[in-house]
């Protein structure tokens, strides 16, 4: 077979780091390329280069044989190279058409030809099995119409190349199942696919052949049927790393119990009538694409949103008109799902984030000033207890890796003695190491009684740690599930909220 | 009382809200081209000036009325490219860019024209553009002299009004402003470059401006004289979110502050006992008013004031 795309040594460093180290691979035609690696390989930075957005410090991109001009996307499309960016690059307030068709006529042109291009983005949705109104405002669409407005965009460019940028990222199972149908029905009208992607089974599922990357190197290549997952995953994490596994406990009495809750925020309904209850000793883990009310249930349990109906207590006393700082004396602890922005204060030192919550209590301040020996010392023994590396007290928390980081704010709330806690996409953008670390940790607080409410959008995850699951679509939960009978078709039709039907556990 | 409504039944009333719209026309249409490519430029009350100061001084040292239009549009255009400089390859503060635009631009404008025009008791003067009376047209009772009887340059600001508004919603270049106000990546994506689409949109905003500035000066009054645009920069800025980003709306909100403006110095000769401040301040407070009732609808270009950097998101 002969070879539609070739990267030749491609190397890229941003300062001192090397995202991309001498990267060289080929693409066949009708073929299905996956790229495999953890947050941080250099995956998305390697189909960067390839599209145009980067230049490569070394290296060249050759497509149909001849060599891409560096760092020119419009150059990268001319030659019938597409990219489906997992961040759509879309505009929400304009049209599907308007979206489609930018860049795709001359400029200067006095008028740009409408009809025409609606009767052409009719045909190729048509032809591709990708249904679209064309007029539709993208900020209307749902997560999976707007991708195939994106994968539309390409298209529409007459690209014979796709890179998609984990393309499954934002969807449900059955949904991704679908996306992969389709996208090898498009392999055998001659397209030739890249997709990037850190999940095994679908990598397993969905690809020819896979590439690996590891700390920018092309470290494996192999035909899909000549591998396996746990090859494969020993290759991306580059050593064997195992998850710890939830053991068999008995579990306590509720502490948080939440009662027909609805939360509206902007005039929407974010939480709708969502019953659920976490025991002492007890992982319930909230499972769903993201997007579907996570949002709204971690400002509830973190004391930011108030319930608009419905009735939330902890330890049988109401929680709910509860603000952050009482929660926090009350005994919750909370690890935010966006750990740069609402965990932990970047610019601040570790030390400063380490006692943050409890800047206030006699522990490190007295007569309103800080006791700055105390709160140095109590970051020093979290930094020990947690093997937070790469971090003194003094250090700016901003220059942790997000693991390290993440740590220190498991460290935090776990040195208080939580008896609630609430894990929001606790291991969201960590590598596997630092994923078995914060699981462990989870683990152990569970195993000393805290009640721990785990929203999550890895199916793995929630399989490892939690004792009950429930999905939330829409803004609603299903019925809880009991760890034994959830098995990942299970719960991915769950999240697709299919759970109407068999609500019997 | 009867006096005051009185005044809505004369045409010179009208005519004169079209004639104190025209510069607000050129100057909200400006703004709202920089901001729709994403860029917010507060230089528009320097950009005026500028363009009032050139214009004027152009015609002033023998060139005719359109030469010194154009002029006064290159300085603007320069100005512009100034501030575009700044907030879109180098990405700094738009604010903090447009601000210091305005009070470069006016300070060197009041230095040139004290460099090279010898001011005394009076200041020198040229001949402005004459209202265009249109033939048979202009002979209608009443809408002849409001909308027939103008100058040029406000006949130009009504045509820049359906050209600007043809351009964004019709045009292939519209609609990559458009994009590049609303997310700069895509517009990458597509294989065009927001960065030129910025400056471009920022230096033919500018532009506009300064025409607005020139009509001070060539058309409503014949001189130049520092402080004279007098805030209308920042009552543009005002006016493009009361029109939702919109020109069509632009033109509305112009007028209805002309309006507002045309009707209070009417009002302070027919009315007594009233200080005359009053009456100053009552175009400001009621553009307030408005911007209240409509600007909570308005939709923002999303990735207005975001500075875009190629390979960051």
């Amino acid at each position: 077979m002969t070879a539609v795309l070739e990267l030749d040594g491609i190397t890229k460093r941003f300062g001192t780091l090397v995202a991309n180290d001498a990267v060289s691979l080929s693409l066949a035609k009708g073929e299905i390329l996956a790229l495999l690696g953890e947050n941080g390989a250099g995956k998305t930075t390697l189909m960067n280069i390839l599209f145009g957005h980067y230049t490569a410090d070394e290296g060249e991109v050759h497509v149909f044989g001849s060599t891409l001009p560096p760092g020119k996307p419009r150059a990268a499309i001319e030659a019938g190279v597409g990219m489906v960016h997992q961040h759509f690059t879309l505009a929400g307030n304009l049209t599907v058409l308007d979206n489609v068709v930018l860049g795709s006529e001359p400029l200067m042109r006095l008028q740009s030809q409408r009809a025409r291009a609606r009767a052409r983005l009719a045909a190729i949705a048509e032809r591709f099995g990708l249904p679209v109104d064309p007029d539709a405002r993208i900020g209307d669409l749902s997560v999976g119409e707007r991708q195939r407005v994106e994968i539309l965009k390409a298209l529409y460019r007459d690209a014979s190349i796709l890179i998609l940028d984990e393309p499954t990222a934002v969807l449900a199972r059955p949904e991704a199942e679908r996306l992969f149908d389709t996208l090898r029905g498009m392999t055998r009208g001659g397209l030739s696919l890249i997709f990037i992607s850190h999940k095994l089974h679908e990598v397993m599922a969905a690809s020819d052949r896979v590439v690996v990357l590891r700390g920018g190197r092309n470290v494996a290549e192999r035909r899909t049927a000549d591998t396996d997952p746990d090859e494969l995953a020993e290759l991306m994490v580059g050593r064997r790393v195992t998850r710890p596994r939830r053991q068999q406990h008995a579990t306590g009495a509720p502490v948080v119990i939440g009662t027909d809750i609805t939360v509206r925020e902007g005039g929407e309904r974010r939480l709708d009538g969502v019953s659920f209850q976490v025991c002492e000793g007890e992982i319930l883990g909230i499972v769903g694409v993201s997007g579907n009310g996570q949002a709204a249930l971690g400002r509830l349990l973190s004391g930011l949103a108030r319930p608009d109906a419905g009735r939330l207590t902890l330890n049988g006393e109401d929680m709910g008109a509860l603000g952050p700082r009482a929660l926090v004396r009350a005994g919750v602890g909370r690890i935010p799902e966006d750990r740069h922005a609402e965990g932990a204060v970047g610019e601040l030192p570790v030390w400063e984030n380490a006692v943050l919550e409890r800047m206030g209590t006699a522990e490190f301040s007295s007569r309103g000033f800080v006791r700055r020996g105390a709160a140095r010392r109590f970051a020093h023994t979290l930094i020990e207890r947690f093997d937070i590396r790469g971090a003194a007290a003094e250090t700016r928390t901003r220059l942790l890796s997000g693991g390290n980081m993440q740590k220190l704010i498991l460290g935090r709330i776990l040195s208080a003695g939580p008896r609630f806690i609430l894990a929001n996409q606790p291991t969201r953008g960590l590598d596997e190491g630092a994923i078995a670390a914060v699981h462990a940790e989870l683990l152990a607080a569970r195993a000393e009684g805290a009640a721990i409410l785990l929203i999550t959008e890895e199916l793995e995850e929630a399989i490892g740690l939690a004792d009950r699951m429930q999905a939330i679509v829409r803004g609603r939960l299903s019925a809880p599930v009991a760890a034994e009978q959830a098995d990942s078709r299970r719960l991915g039709l769950m999240m697709a909220g299919m759970w109407e039907r068999d609500d019997a556990a | 009382m009867m006096e005051a409504f009185d005044i809505l039944t004369t045409a010179s009333l009208w005519a004169a809200v079209l004639r104190i719209a025209t510069p607000l026309i050129f100057g909200v249409l400006g703004a709202l081209l920089c901001e729709r490519a994403g860029v917010l430029n507060l230089g528009i009350e320097g950009i005026m000036t500028m363009g009032a100061m050139v214009g004027w001084l152009t015609v002033f040292l023998g060139a005719d009325l359109w030469t010194g239009l154009a002029v006064a549009a290159l300085s603007g255009a320069l100005m512009g490219l100034l501030h575009a400089f700044l907030t879109v390859p180098l990405a700094l503060s738009q604010h903090v860019s447009g601000l210091g635009i305005t009070l470069f631009a006016s300070s060197l404008s009041y230095y040139l024209y004290r460099l090279i025009v010898e001011v005394g008791d009076l200041p020198p003067t040229i001949a402005p553009f004459r209202p265009l009376a249109i033939p048979f047209l202009s002979d209608i009772p009443f809408l002849g002299p409001v909308l027939f009887a103008q100058t040029a340059p406000t006949y130009l600001a009504l045509a820049a009004v359906a050209v600007l508004a043809y351009v964004l919603n019709r045009t292939p270049v519209g609609l990559a402003i458009r994009m590049t106000g609303e997310n700069p990546h895509a517009v990458e994506a597509q294989g065009l470059d927001p960065i030129a689409i910025r400056i471009g949109a920022v230096v033919a905003g500018s532009a506009l401006m300064a025409v607005g500035g020139a009509f001070l000066t060539m058309a409503a009054f014949n001189s130049f004289f520092p402080q004279m645009v007098q805030g209308r920069g920042w009552i543009c800025i005002a006016l493009v979110v009361f029109a939702s980003w919109r020109p069509g709306k632009a033109l509305l909100g112009a007028l209805l502050f002309a309006f507002f403006d045309a009707y209070q110095l009417r009002l302070q000769n027919v009315v007594e006992d009233v200080p005359y401040q009053l009456f100053l301040m009552a175009p400001y407070l009621l553009s307030i008013l408005a911007l209240i009732l409509v600007a909570r609808r308005a939709q923002v270009p999303e990735a207005l004031m975001a500075p875009y950097r190629r390979g960051e998101r």
